[in-house]
């Protein structure tokens, strides 16, 4: 079984990750699952009377497709085929930033400690973590940095929070 | 020079710490090869034929003596005692131990230097003017630029696994010497009417296997904005740019297959929501940037030094040395002295961990402890007084660094080639160095001019070979190693691709096939003319008509 990080912490996992057809077919009603962004373009309305679900995107999906969904989504997964596919990174963002989703936010597929900081910091806040690798120890990777400088999903760039410090009441704060 | 505070050292050291740790789950086989490549490559190792070879960013090509010495240092005491300096303002270590690198990393923290990012699929250093700050013809100094961008691009979360790497060059000069019109991004600084500084933005230019000139996408982006569009343009080419085909997934291929004018678009779209936004730099950060790059204590002097002119006229040696290695200052009375990395019997862009001390000692004596490293593998001393010239050049002629090639044929750009680099198809430092022998006539090679030869040992084109006025590429026909030439290439501001001159030569055949195009050259030039001149006005058929002629 695959170990879910939420809010970095360990957590059991309430989802079914629904990859065709087929296996949706086979959940029993009422399991919470996530869909396709196809599925859920193409089904939506008895997904939504199946009971609760998430929806799941792929590298070459856009975001936007989400954009009249993000207050009903309870949560949106990105897909990382493999974790040297940076395109999830910045779906991410403009999922927090510019959609606005206030949800949970997961990375599935190939996900690893050593990606966990960076996704952190576009958005991500829950982290399907796949068999074979350690989820308990990957937690410690939230902290391989305890700062940066960019304007990133978690916090105002470095350049703003210095000068915000020395003229205090002058700072932006992030989106989400 | 930018000084790192307490934030900067403290993730530069969260750096070494990581990639200590990851290289020791490497080692005890927690993470697979296919894991830890990416890894390794995001901190400038790679995989090379005989060992791993290992890449430290310069930013922007700006060094102290301190800082030189260390680089000294680390290749004496982990590396062959020499180091390669690129032609991205990089040095590269050719022996290093894998097990070494973290110490080596933690080394380099201690003068404020990292390899983050010197290689991997992500925002790569910095590349600048290597006369920044001091040249005649500035309009904005690009330094306290550089930094700024420089630390967007560290660590930068969301751009660490893009398609393929991304190289950006800035210059505020008249005259380009960055080579701006090929790199992913060029940003080009300048006044508008109204004296506002902003950046006329460049995308799309590249070398490699598909050399293409870069598109301008924006005439004048206020300075204010450059985070902002930055990330529209990376966040566009993250989205959008192909990862099915590696041979196709630089930007220049997105800005291509979209057209110049729709990738404007695309990213005009993304910045409009991040314009204004939190990224958008401050006055005040451009204030506090600005207080790095403050100018150094000069003495005042009238005008030229009269005692350096009276040697320059006494003495031939030192007045071709003067013609071809120093250039003008914008204070009076000092000079920008380029030192020759080029000379017989040693690879272009090499230096010994002593040659790097002896430099360093030299800069803390007559330049305010700064050297600059340019993207033609040379080092330079940014501010000596003319009257100190003299004593410097006769300081420089025993470390073999005062060779009086800068911009002749000899200087030639090079990349490590097949000697090294497992990408190679063909070796290009003994080229080189066969090319070196047969224009050994000081008197010739003057008289031959300004040109820039460049040689590269594969399709990645690190010897940036299409902007050569002579280029040379390495090409593999059936195993063995042939020579592809292309005459006409030319950075700066009016950059061109070289053209292909015809079937590629053999080896042992290139010193014959460079001197039959500069004799072309020689005959068919007006008065004063360049070789890259000439071939623009007469085109490339009698070059290729006397090369064909003699070798086939």
């Amino acid at each position: 079984m695959p170990q879910l990080i939420r809010d970095r912490s360990l957590v059991d996992d309430r989802y079914a990750l629904v990859r065709d057809a087929a296996s949706l077919a086979d959940l029993p009603d009422g399991v919470p699952v996530i869909v396709p962004l196809s599925f859920w373009l193409e089904w939506r309305g008895a997904l939504i009377a199946r009971g609760e679900t998430g929806v799941w995107l792929a590298p070459a999906d856009h975001p936007g497709a989400l954009a009249d969904d993000v207050e009903r989504l309870p949560v949106i997964a990105i897909d990382f085929p493999q974790f040297t596919d940076g395109r999830g990174y910045s779906h991410a963002r403009l999922l927090r930033e510019r959609y606005h989703y206030a949800g949970e936010l997961r990375a599935i597929g190939d996900v690893a400690r050593d990606q966990l900081y960076y996704l952190a910091q576009c958005g991500f806040d829950a982290f399907q973590i796949p068999d074979g690798r350690d989820a308990g120890a990957a937690l410690s990777a939230f902290a391989d940095f305890s700062d940066g400088y960019q304007s990133t999903t978690a916090r105002a760039p470095w350049f703003r929070r210095r000068q915000a410090a020395a003229t205090p009441g002058d700072v932006w704060f992030p989106c989400s | 020079m930018y000084r790192y505070d307490s934030f900067d050292k403290r993730l530069v050291d969260e750096r070494v710490a990581q990639f200590r740790d990851q290289t020791r789950r490497f080692l005890i086989g927690e993470l697979t090869e296919d894991e830890f490549r990416p890894l390794r490559l995001q901190n400038g190792l790679y995989i090379q034929r005989h060992a791993p070879m290992f890449r430290i960013s310069i930013p922007y090509g700006m060094l102290s003596s301190r800082q030189l010495r260390m680089l000294a240092r680390i290749a004496r005491v982990y590396d062959r005692g020499y180091g390669h300096f690129s032609t991205r303002q990089n040095l590269q270590l050719n022996w290093p131990r894998l097990e070494d690198v973290p110490d080596m990393l933690a080394d380099l923290a201690s003068v404020e230097m990292h390899a983050i990012q010197t290689s991997g699929n992500d925002v790569r250093n910095i590349t600048s003017d290597h006369f920044a700050g001091v040249a005649q013809d500035e309009i904005v100094d690009p330094r306290p630029y550089c930094e700024l961008i420089r630390q967007w691009a560290a660590l930068h979360p969301e751009f660490a696994y893009l398609p393929r790497k991304f190289k950006i060059a800035i210059t505020g000069a008249v005259n380009d010497r960055t080579a701006v019109w090929l790199h992913d991004v060029g940003l080009v600084l300048t006044k508008n009417d109204a004296g506002e500084i902003g950046f006329r933005v460049i995308a799309g230019g590249g070398m490699g296997r598909t050399p293409i000139i870069g598109h301008v996408i924006r005439e004048f982006l206020p300075r204010a904005e450059i985070l902002n569009y930055l990330d529209a343009i990376l966040r566009t080419y993250n989205r959008l740019g192909r990862r099915d085909n590696k041979w196709k997934a630089r930007i220049k291929i997105l800005v291509k297959e979209r057209t110049p004018e729709q990738f404007a678009r695309d990213v005009d779209d993304e910045w409009q929501h991040l314009a204004g936004g939190p990224a958008t730099v401050t006055d005040a950060e451009f204030a506090r940037l600005d207080t790095y790059f403050t100018v150094p204590p000069y003495e005042a002097f009238a005008g030229d030094d009269s005692g350096h002119k009276a040697a320059v006229a006494d003495n031939r040696g030192f007045s071709n040395w003067v013609k071809r290695n120093v250039h003008p200052h914008k204070v009076p009375g000092y000079a920008i002295v380029t030192l020759s990395l080029k000379r017989p019997g040693v690879p272009p862009g090499d230096a010994t961990s002593d040659q790097m001390d002896a430099i360093a000692d030299l800069a803390d004596r007559y330049s305010f402890s700064e050297i600059s490293a340019s993207h033609e593998q040379n080092l330079i001393l940014r501010d000596v007084r003319q009257a100190d010239l003299f004593e410097l050049w006769t300081r420089l002629k025993p470390l073999g660094l005062a060779t009086p090639n800068i911009g002749l044929l000899t200087d030639i750009v090079c990349c490590p080639g097949g000697d090294f680099c497992s990408l190679a198809n063909a070796k290009s430092i003994p080229i080189a160095e066969a090319i070196t022998r047969r224009f050994d006539d000081l008197d010739y090679l003057h008289d031959i001019g300004e040109i820039d030869l460049n040689m590269s040992g594969c399709m990645n084109a690190c010897g940036q070979h299409h902007i050569g006025h002579i280029g040379v590429l390495g090409v593999d026909k059936s195993g063995a190693e042939w020579y592809q030439v292309s005459i006409g290439g030319a950075q700066g501001n009016d950059a061109s691709l070289g053209k292909v001159i015809g079937p590629s030569f053999a080896a042992a055949d290139m010193p014959d096939v460079v001197a039959r195009l500069i004799e072309t050259y020689i005959d068919h030039r007006h008065a004063d003319e360049r070789f890259i001149d000439t071939v623009r006005r007469v085109g490339v058929e009698p070059f290729k008509e006397r090369v064909y002629a003699a070798t086939h």
